[in-house]
């Protein structure tokens, strides 16, 4: 205690900040960055988490390369992204430009939009597999068969499950995107649009010449939020498969499943290791995609 | 007529020809816009109402049941498996949401408000976690709970998400706009840092603290892949790894699969509903800052 008093303020400052940050370092040293490292390092061994661990060099690379599963599997995520993102960066952007324009029951309409985005992935996995479900069962075929329209083999068709299990994904976070997308509207200047309306300019034209220009942040922050959402997509996928996960066929197949599998079904622990050493280096691209769009700014 | 005079009369037409449209035009938006609401909570809407319909009724596409029944919930809770899973969600919901919020900002109020040598390394440190995602890290997790035994525990389920370096740097953020000279004045006052922190800075970043805890709770109520790694025996299942397994048992009931599926959801709609405004103002806080 003698030893404290004597010290200085700013050595006392030092000493304080360090108990504060003594245990979050231990933290996120032992949680995060041995792990990171440990991740690196299995996925150049061979290990079935039972025997030894043996070095192979890049060898589950070069099997991940030569690897049709894979493929397939980086196509599917590649995908759920190619859609995902696009078509829910312009559904929310339509709904928060024209819900930032009404006054009438705003908080309730709003309400409305953002109630999906306090759902569990698996609870509405499960609620969207019944409604893709054949007639008698699904309402969606249900609703299409009241009508005359020929059913449509949601879950069970190689081409169309994949959307089938993206719609869920991409409803429940669109109430999100649309209350960033409001307060980035908010955030626009009024005066911008006094200005244009003295010079009597068509809404077109501020839309896109004063909102979307003055909205970039927003969307560079929407689009990679969701990227890395869609890149990451697993919850969705599994529940709404569980009968044969990643399929038919391995058509909704994304990467992160496939690590699941690797690692927990097959015990494949090197070759687990390695996929997600690919997700990983997506994911950094997608960063340091939005690092340098915000720069240029 | 003066020219102001033609300026103001063509203005009053310009009204009179524009106004109505224009009603028209926010009547139909408004109508859209409640069209596209009302179909975004179908789903929600219809996993209630099969919840409380009987087997029989359930392929109906109506969405007000018949007969409403709560023997679903009776069946679903009765051999206690939900109950569990509930009661362990809420358990690791809540401490980790706790953790979160002592050492995130804890850690944010340091960073923010310390000058020390070794600062900037910490913050840089901490910010880059923010680039692994959790799918690279679940294998070397397993095989640490597996060595240490901490499969299969509470513990097990929620050491990984005890700080983040999201909530951190939220916090940090927050803390910048708290004036230092409240600071000083503690310590002129004998504060330790302790109590400066807890006293002072904390509830002045209350704002914060609740948009850090919603994202915290919420994200942990819902979290399904490592709980559905690390637990194996039934009883240490969360919500989310319970219901998934529940859905394939359950295998064509589909009204207990509402049920089920309900349960796990009405709480964080019922919460949602109560703190709306305040949930939404978190979101935005939490989404732009963070």
């Amino acid at each position: 205690m003698r030893l404290y008093s004597n010290l200085s303020i700013k050595q006392k400052q030092i000493v304080w900040a360090w108990a504060f940050l003594a245990l979050p370092v231990l933290f996120y040293g032992i949680i995060r960055f041995y792990p990171t490292g440990t991740a690196f390092v299995i996925s150049f061994q061979e290990w079935n988490l039972l025997g030894d661990r043996t070095w192979i060099g890049w060898v589950n690379y070069v099997e991940l390369l030569n690897d049709p599963v894979f493929w397939k599997v980086f196509v599917n995520t590649f995908e759920y992204l190619l859609i995902g993102t696009p078509l829910s960066l312009v559904v929310s952007f339509v709904i928060a430009y024209h819900l930032d324009k009404l006054r009438f029951m705003h908080g309730f309409l709003r309400m409305l939009y953002f109630l999906p985005f306090m759902t569990s992935a698996v609870a509405m996995a499960w609620v969207w597999r019944w409604f893709y479900q054949d007639v008698p069962i699904g309402l969606f075929n249900n609703l299409l068969a009241s009508v005359g329209i020929p059913q449509i083999a949601f879950l069970n068709s190689t081409t169309n499950a994949l959307p089938a299990v993206l719609a869920p994904a991409v409803w429940a976070g669109l109430g999100f995107q649309v209350i960033i997308f409001m307060a980035g509207l908010r955030a626009i200047p009024q005066s911008y649009y006094e200005a244009a309306k003295i010079d009597g300019v068509g809404w077109w034209t501020v839309l896109t010449q004063i909102t979307i220009p003055l909205l970039r942040p927003t969307i560079v922050f929407i689009v990679v939020f969701s990227s890395i959402g869609f890149l990451r997509i697993f919850d969705h996928v599994f529940n709404m498969t569980t009968n044969n996960p990643g399929g038919p066929l391995n058509s909704t197949k994304p990467l992160v499943l496939m690590i699941y599998d690797t690692a927990f079904n097959g015990f494949n622990m090197g070759y687990a290791a390695a996929q997600t050493v690919v997700l990983f280096l997506i994911l950094l691209l997608v960063s340091l995609a939005q690092l340098w769009l915000l720069r240029s700014d | 007529m003066t020219a102001t005079d033609i300026r103001a009369s063509s203005a009053t037409l310009d009204r009179s020809a524009v106004t109505k449209p224009r009603n028209m035009g926010q009547i139909i938006r408004w109508l859209l816009l409640f069209i596209g609401g009302v179909l975004m909570v179908m789903p929600i809407a219809y996993m209630i109402s099969t919840s409380l319909k009987w087997p029989h009724e359930v392929y109906n596409v109506n969405l007000i049941p018949q007969e409403p029944t709560i023997e679903n919930y009776t069946y679903v809770l009765e051999d206690g498996r939900f109950y569990w899973w509930f009661v362990n969600s809420i358990i690791i919901a809540t401490i980790t949401t706790i953790s979160n919020l002592l050492f995130d900002s804890l850690v944010g109020y340091t960073l923010c408000k310390f000058r020390f040598p070794g600062r900037q390394i910490v913050f840089i440190a901490i910010l880059s976690t923010l680039m692994i995602p959790t799918e690279m890290l679940v294998i070397p997790w397993y095989l640490m709970s597996q060595s240490l035994g901490w499969l299969d525990s509470y513990w097990g389920i929620m050491f990984p998400g005890l700080m983040t370096a999201f909530g951190t740097f939220l916090m940090k953020q927050f803390f910048e706009s708290v004036p230092d000279d409240f600071i000083e004045a503690a310590r002129i006052d004998g504060l330790n840092e302790l109590q400066i922190w807890w006293t002072v800075a904390l509830p002045l970043v209350k704002p914060a603290l609740a948009a850090l805890a919603i994202f915290v709770f919420l994200g942990n109520w819902t979290a399904f892949l490592w709980p559905l790694i690390v637990t194996n025996s039934v009883e240490m299942y969360t919500i989310p790894v319970g219901l998934s397994g529940f859905g394939d048992e359950a295998d064509v009931a589909w009204e207990l699969i509402m049920t089920g599926a309900a349960i796990s959801t009405i709480p964080t709609l019922v919460v949602f509903l109560i703190f709306q405004r305040f949930i939404i103002r978190g979101v935005v806080m939490a989404g732009l800052k963070g």
